[in-house]
């Protein structure tokens, strides 16, 4: 057993000198339950240290290479000095957000303003800057969640994390407009990336939440987030993760849910690009009838690999949850899919369906897809489902035989599967535009609109997430 | 003559289905293709359409004096070779509106034309919808998903309407049609009849030919043509039943 606890990975060396060479600069004026989490993490972090596939969870997620990388872990605060927009223009038509920017993990802001109240009445600012205004929200919510996760990354997150986002939506006040959050890097070495967001809604609020994982250089990042959430009762959240990163990028991304009585909450989970992506959801239905719904979509090709981990708990009674993640996978892409459902002694009445539909378009694409139930409660409805398969031979013969070409027979079938995700989305501009991305991303040519056979929306003008990187 | 099968041989899985087939059609006949199950009828339908897993292993298809044999399904398609299935297959996710448009302009693209303008594309649905009776609401749907037997075999013929093919194959549309159905098919395959195009009607049992009038009926068993005749052919074999030519076969 020594012999294995001296035997560190580079990246655990970093990550343990960083906090005990940084400690007190991390600890510095900060909120006794942040110093707490730090501390904490740190502790459960020596004990667990870095996932590896020893692990029956990261059994198909073998991040080995990724640890074995030199990063530079943590960085300065940059200087800001420009407005957010004035460097990023989302270019998502028609769809009018609030944009808020993480820049190397660090909350992105020009002016000394850490807290904005948006026009509806949405609080939004810095993690960092919210210890100070809202201790007593730090106080009751900060990292109460994460002690459902069982590995390293997320114990170190809550040791070393920079910054990150934090969200208040006070009781009764709706979402007028979307909140948008993008996350750069732009480093010109391999960096950790440790951000920590948290997101609050208050009873009978609601609230539109886009977080978008981009990247935008080719170094190779590595990018760990946490993310707690909290559903007052009656509230309602519709969250959509945008991800579209470079090949060179592992991130591993994990959302904690916790949801009162009567609250909703709608995930969309987007993956159009990355090296190696890990999502876990924990997501605990704590008040009656409370509803769940997490559906994703991946599109993968070359060497790229997806993990979605979904744990879902029923603590209490009448709650409802649908899961329906689906993926396409091309070239030597792997994807993992572990959907986990637990229903307490006490949740009779509970609803919980979860479906897993992939499509394998070479014998080298593999998915790995694990659904899982543990039920104590006798009066439940519960079913799971998963498939791994080709496209539809009967239905190619007809497309063909009705002229299209094999090649947009396929692409119709690919784009048609995607759909039953997609059309969850509930912001009309938002979906248009997914919608364009996927068929975008299908085709796998950016520049050839006018022969694609799927006829999007905007044809002339191409999705772009436009960063001006000489600005910043 | 536009579609001449010689002496085609086909098997599935290295059983022979037909062995020996021949049909002429001409432009502007209809030919009417009989028999019981399990005889090669709808076979011949995937084979004069290119479907995998349907070899041919002796023979030539030879349509508009070529041999398509070798061609893929889509091109077979945009030469003007359409099937109506009968089968049709659910597509859930595609419009019907997206598919047609795609199709059309596939055959547009193959025969070296832009795509069809969006206006022409719509006023040519509308049009096309009457003539098999096929509500508006349809065409916003799936391909198929959840149609009921009558609506997918209208279905077809909307599409067939649309496509506009030189040689279309009927299979076995008359099944699972009711009366009422069976009628408004067969009304739209009459519209489209033209002495520039031409159809096999691949059906079981005679009742569709009191409605679409074949020029010639063939009757099928164990995989070739054992008799064929004029329309009269089609009531003789109603009152007698297929024993009747199985005997003949076997006799001779």
């Amino acid at each position: 057993m020594s012999v294995l606890k001296n035997n560190y990975l580079p990246l655990e060396l970093s990550l343990l000198d960083h906090y005990r060479n940084n400690k007190v600069k991390l600890n510095n004026s900060s909120h006794p339950k942040i110093q707490k989490a730090r501390d904490v993490g740190f502790e459960e972090f020596e004990e667990r240290r870095l996932p590896l596939t020893s692990s029956e969870k990261w059994r198909n997620t073998d991040l080995r290479k990724v640890y074995e990388k030199e990063y530079i872990v943590g960085d300065e605060k940059p200087v800001f000095d420009k407005q957010i927009n004035e460097i990023f223009h989302c270019n998502v038509h028609g769809f009018d957000t609030n944009v808020f920017a993480l820049l190397n993990g660090w909350y992105y802001n020009s002016d000394e303003q850490q807290l904005q109240t948006l026009e509806d009445g949405i609080i939004v600012g810095s993690i960092l800057s919210a210890q100070k205004i809202y201790p007593e929200l730090i106080d009751s919510y900060f990292n109460e969640l994460t002690k459902n996760s069982q590995h390293g990354l997320s114990a170190i997150n809550s040791a070393v994390f920079t910054d990150g986002i934090f969200i208040y939506v006070p009781d009764n006040v709706t979402s007028k407009k979307a909140v948008q959050l993008i996350k750069i890097v732009n480093r010109d070495t391999n960096t950790m990336i440790n951000s920590r967001n948290l997101i609050i809604l208050g009873e009978n609020s609601s609230l539109s939440f886009l977080h978008c994982d981009d990247s935008i250089n080719q170094h190779f990042g590595f990018l760990v987030t946490n993310t707690e959430v909290f559903l007052g009762k009656n509230a309602k959240l519709d969250l959509y993760k945008l991800q579209n990163l470079n090949d060179q990028t592992t991130l591993v991304n994990s959302t904690f849910v916790q949801q009162e009585k009567n609250s909703q909450l709608n995930v969309n989970v987007l993956t159009f690009n990355g090296g190696s992506i890990r999502n876990e959801f924990n997501i605990d239905l704590v008040g009656e009838e409370a509803h769940a719904d997490v559906s994703g979509i991946y599109l993968m090709d070359k060497k790229q690999h997806i993990d979605n981990q979904i744990m879902i708990r029923h603590l209490a009674p009448n709650c409802t949850s649908n899961e329906m993640f689906k993926g396409v996978l091309d070239e030597s892409a792997s994807a993992v899919f572990n959907g986990y459902i637990y229903v307490a002694r006490n949740a009779q009445k509970t609803m919980a369906f979860q479906k897993n539909a992939n499509i394998l378009m070479t014998s080298d694409a593999t998915i790995d897809t694990m659904p899982f139930l543990e039920i104590y409660a006798d009066d439940v409805k519960c079913s799971h489902g998963a498939t791994v398969g080709q496209l539809d031979n009967d239905a190619m013969f007809y497309l063909m035989q009705r002229g299209i070409p094999e090649s947009d027979a396929k692409l119709l079938l690919m784009y048609a599967f995607a759909a039953e995700v997609t059309d969850k989305i509930s912001i009309e501009a938002l979906k248009i535009n997914i919608d364009d991305m996927v068929k975008k991303r299908l085709r796998g040519d950016l520049s050839v609109c006018d022969k694609c056979v799927l006829h999007c929306s905007t044809p002339d003008t191409p999705i772009e997430f436009e960063i001006d990187l000489s600005k910043i | 003559m536009l579609l001449n099968i010689k002496d085609l041989h086909v098997s599935i899985n290295g059983k022979e289905i037909l062995k020996g087939f021949n049909l002429g059609v001409n432009y502007g006949e209809v030919h009417a293709i009989m028999g019981p199950n399990g005889t090669g009828k709808s076979t011949l339908a995937a084979a004069i359409t290119g479907r995998d897993g349907y070899d041919i292993t002796s023979g030539e298809i030879i349509y508009k004096g070529n041999d398509i044999t070798e061609l893929s399904p889509d091109v077979r398609a945009n030469e003007g070779i359409f099937l109506s299935f009968q089968y049709p297959v659910e597509i859930p996710g595609v419009s019907i509106t997206n598919f047609m448009r795609t199709a059309l302009n596939a055959k547009r693209e193959f025969e070296g034309l832009s795509p069809i303008p969006a206006g022409t594309f719509l006023k040519k649905m509308e049009e096309k919808k009457k003539l098999v009776d096929i509500q508006s609401k349809l065409t916003n749907r799936s391909v198929n998903e959840g149609f009921s037997g009558g609506e997918k075999k209208k279905n077809e013929i909307f599409q067939m309407a649309m496509l506009e093919p030189t040689m279309a194959i009927l299979d076995e549309t008359d099944s699972g049609l009711d009366i009422d159905a069976l009628k408004v098919v067969a009304n739209g395959v009459n519209a489209l009849r033209s002495e520039n195009n031409a159809f096999v009607v691949i059906t079981h049992y005679q009742r569709l030919l009191d409605y679409i009038v074949p020029d010639f009926v063939h009757v099928m068993f164990d995989g070739k043509i054992v008799k064929s005749g004029g329309k009269g052919l089609a009531i003789e074999l109603e009152e007698k039943g297929y024993d009747w030519i199985k005997d003949q076969v076997v006799n001779r």
